[in-house]
């Protein structure tokens, strides 16, 4: 993907945690309007890459620009309000609260008025199939209910880039039947969107383009389809990264 | 203003021998923190608990302050056990801030107990500790304290071997380690929690026999105590043995120099600016604990 | 809030009114010091309650609060009012200075109580040693009646003022719990990974919240010193208030609105009725206040409000 058109560049990141490699320097871009999806096996780094995007891992090396933007060492909160939302693949509801008041931390982002930005979440809630539950607790969410919160919250940002990190793991076919025409939605409404993905069903049917990591590197980037045909790519899912591991040691 | 250097060896070695006690207190607490990731507010207010308790043996019974050791520090142990298995525990229903506040409630429910008991009063223990000095070189040193160095040393030693050699104390660095790992390892947490707040009562129990002779009791000595506790812990690393032992004797220093050039109430000052300052920028604690 | 709390707390507010019309000095002087508690607590719960930052050292800004409004008059014979003016605002900066060391330096839970505690300790042995506060025999504010002066010959018109600020500020908290503001409290107080992610300034919105908090807890100080014309380190500046807001707040209902006015007034009348009952022994009120903290925790973690919620709910679902 060599589009001059990139809404979202990341160069040459690495980031270790101790002695743990978790980022070994790897790049990628997203279109504007695009869906574009990121998987690999567990443990790849794909949660960590989007810390990096979102602000909350910094990097050791590299950068993040944004519409041009250098926003490496920018504070998360200073990139939701550049329009960059993410979900958590471990869910992060504020369980304190009712799904109302979830959603709305996210819309006062654009509407410090609170009927406005009250409104506006009653309306993504409905958007995400959340609507007959705006006054209950977010603890009473079942899984499948919060996934959407996740989605729900970071839509209510009104984002131009959204990153969602595993947001169909642990939701049943029919479940993810429901919300894939919600992502497909939120695509046409303008939003880029940059997907962690597992169910490959799912990345097939929804991504323009894939990038692939494994421990740490990326190893494949390009359309669905040929993505899916790529040697490299069958060994470490096959292998679960084990396959990947011989080869280096053999080229080492 | 200079002193002789007399003057100041002496408060050295008196801060470096309050310091140790301190540290003894300190290690309780570290203890319960390292292992139960708990601050344990009810601290101050068990150690003035066990230092009237010192005080009532001794005067009623008239036993030595180093006699009622051994006894003080088994009933306190079971007492620490009892009270976080069965109250706070329970409680607090895991959550961190529940547990602070729950141990302030604890001390504030043990202060005014003992305040309504024995009133406002200070008390010392009878009989001629006071005086009892040894003379080191130039110096003369409070035997007392001496006699609390030796025994904070050795506890602090007797405390570690347990911790290192016996299979309770590897139970409690399991646990301390990986509440989850240990418990499918078959560790009964609760259990575990139990012991190690009674040892760290246990420790509270021989501070105050150290502590008596050379000290006084009134309801409120807790808190003085309580704060110069954390303070320790917050410099040694939280959780650390041979930390809350240094932070202790170089605290003990620090209060007995600040006391000597500054005065009595600014020396406590002292030692609320150290807490503070280490909590902004060193809160991993200054003796060499990991993050 | 619902209308019907809200319609509970104008009738409360408005019954405690009545109180100064019929009653002795005695009792009013028990109303103008929960009120002064209350206060005290109302601003403790905008940090502790919505924000989740539970302090051990509201003593701070009380303390501030009332040193600045007597010292104000004092020592530059300051006009009452404006020195009230100037100890609220006082009390607001330390409050900022305070956060913005500890909430930039990343402190919680646990670490955020014990060093709020350690700052109103190293104020309380300054204002101690200082000749400046009086030292410890404490600064007298002369007795002059007249409400250019705010001091009143009328403990009432105490209790009347007091009643007002605590309706003043149960008005403030309404409109922030439903504001831009009190959401990001909210969201802070839940998870701040979360909030930071919807774009949540966690930092300045502490910040925010210290500085109210302070703020409100400082007019109390200046009430008390209005009050009482006495004040010295360990009043100012002693643990006790500190534990009195928290108290009052979380046995009240932590996080609710009118939590900590009920939690006020409530021990206060607890520690009146085992004074009447224990006699003169110091402190069992106290030994009580304790173990009812430990019981709100373990039983009730939203307090007298909350077990009240619920028996209403209860009743209405029957
Ligand atoms: N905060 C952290 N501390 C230590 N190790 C981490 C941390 N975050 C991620 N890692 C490690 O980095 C690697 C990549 O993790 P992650 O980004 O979650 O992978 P993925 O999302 O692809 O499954 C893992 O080995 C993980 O253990
Ligand atoms: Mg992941």
């Amino acid at each position: 993907m060599s589009g001059g058109d990139a809404m979202l560049e990341v160069s040459n990141i690495s980031r270790s945690f101790g002695g743990v490699r978790a980022l070994g320097g790897l790049s990628l871009s997203v279109a504007q309007g695009s869906i574009t999806g990121l998987i690999g096996p567990n443990g790849a780094g794909k949660t960590t890459m989007f810390g990096v995007i979102s602000g909350f891992v910094a990097p050791d090396t590299g950068s993040v620009t944004y519409r041009g933007a250098d926003i490496t060492r920018e504070p998360a909160h200073l990139r939701a309000r550049r329009g960059i939302a993410r979900t958590f693949q471990i869910v992060q509801p504020f369980a304190g609260l009712s799904v109302g008041e979830n959603i709305a931390v996210g819309s006062y982002l654009r509407h410090a008025k609170p009927s406005e930005a009250r409104a506006r979440a009653e309306a993504v809630a409905r958007r995400v199939g959340l609507g007959a539950m705006l006054d209950q607790p977010a603890s009473a969410l079942t899984v499948s209910g919060r996934k959407r919160l996740e989605l729900a919250r970071a839509l209510a940002t009104e984002p131009d880039l959204l990153l969602l990190d595993e947001v169909l793991a642990g939701l049943n076919p029919s479940e993810i039947r429901d919300i894939l025409p919600v992502i497909h939605d939120i695509r046409a409404s303008g939003v880029t969107i940059l997907m962690i993905e597992h169910v490959m069903q799912a990345v097939m049917a929804l991504c323009d383009d894939i990038f692939v990591m494994a421990q740490g590197r990326m190893i494949a980037e390009g359309k669905p389809d040929a993505v899916c045909r790529d040697p490299q790519v069958i060994e470490a899912y096959l292998g679960h990264g084990a396959a990947a591991r011989m080869q280096e040691a053999g080229n080492a | 203003m200079t002193y002789p250097p007399e003057i100041v060896a002496e408060a050295v070695v008196g801060g470096l021998l309050t310091g140790s006690v301190y540290a003894l207190v300190a290690l309780g607490l570290t203890l319960v923190y390292g292992v139960l990731h708990i601050i344990n507010f009810a601290h101050g207010a068990l150690l003035t608990c066990a230092m009237f308790a010192v005080w009532a043996l001794v005067t009623f019974t008239g036993i030595s302050p180093y006699t009622a050791i051994i006894p003080l520090a088994v009933v306190f142990f079971a007492v620490g056990y009892v009270l976080q298995r069965y109250l706070i525990g329970p409680a607090s229903h895991g959550d961190d801030s529940n547990i602070l506040l729950v141990t302030l409630g604890l001390s504030i429910a043990i202060e005014n107990a003992l305040l309504a008991t024995f009133h406002a009063d200070t008390r010392n223990l009878d009989g001629d500790f006071g005086f009892q000095v040894v003379e080191i070189g130039p110096m003369l040193i409070s035997r007392p304290k001496l006699i609390g160095f030796a025994a904070s040393l050795i506890v602090a030693g007797l405390l570690w071997l347990l911790l290192k050699r016996t299979d309770t104390g590897r139970a409690i660095r399991a646990v301390a380690k990986e509440k989850l790992g240990a418990r499918l390892m078959g560790i009964e947490v609760g259990h575990i929690f139990g012991i190690t707040f009674g040892l760290g009562c246990a420790c509270l129990a021989v501070a105050a026999c150290l502590l008596m002779p050379s000290f006084y009791v009134n309801p409120r000595v807790g808190n003085a105590f309580v704060l110069v506790a954390f303070t320790i812990v917050v410099l040694g690393g939280m959780g650390s043995v041979p930390g809350a032992l240094l932070g202790g004797l170089f605290i003990g220093v620090v209060e007995s120099l600040g006391g000597l050039l500054l005065g009595d109430s600014l020396g406590q000052l002292g030692i609320f600016i150290i807490f503070i300052l280490v909590l902004l920028f060193r809160p991993t604690g200054l003796f060499g604990a990991r993050a | 809030m619902k209308r019907s709390e809200w319609l509970f707390l104008v009738a409360l507010l408005a019954a405690l009114a009545l109180v100064p019309l019929l009653a002795s000095n005695l009792v009013i002087n028990f109303l103008v010091t929960a009120l002064i508690v209350a206060l005290a607590a109302l601003g403790w719960n905008i940090l502790g309650g919505l924000g989740g930052q539970i302090s051990f050292g509201h003593a701070a800004f009380f303390g501030t609060g009332a040193y600045v409004t007597e010292l104000l008059q004092l020592r530059l014979g300051a006009n009452a009012w404006a020195a009230a003016v100037a100890g609220i605002a006082a009390g607001a900066l330390v409050g900022l200075a305070i956060g913005a060391a500890v909430f930039r330096a990343r402190l919680r839970g646990s670490y955020f109580a014990l060093v709020t505690l350690a700052f109103a300790e190293v104020l309380r042995i300054l204002a101690n040693a200082l000749d400046v506060t009086g030292g410890a025999s404490g600064l007298l504010l002369p007795l002059q009646p007249g409400a250019a002066h705010f001091q009143f010959d009328q403990r009432s018109v105490f209790a009347w003022i007091g009643i007002a600020c605590v309706g003043a500020v149960l008005l403030l908290t309404r409109h922030m719990m439903n504001s831009r503001f009190g959401a990001h409290l909210a969201a802070v107080r839940e998870n701040e990974d979360a909030a930071r992610a919807l774009g949540v300034d966690i930092l300045a919105t502490k910040l925010r919240a210290i500085t109210l908090s302070a703020a409100i807890t400082a007019a109390a100080g200046v009430f008390y010193v209005q009050y009482f014309l006495y004040l010295d380190a360990n009043i100012g500046y002693g643990t006790w208030i500190s534990i009195e807001a928290l108290l009052a707040a979380i046995i009240g209902g932590v996080g609710t609105m009118a939590g900590p006015l009920i939690g006020a007034l409530a021990l206060h009348g607890l520690g009146e009725l085992t004074r009447g009952f224990a006699g003169s022994i110091t402190g069992i009120d106290l030994v009580i206040f304790g173990l009812l903290l430990v019981a709100a925790i373990a039983f009730a973690p939203a307090g007298i409000v909350g077990a009240w919620k619920r028996y209403v709910g209860g009743r209405r679902n029957a």
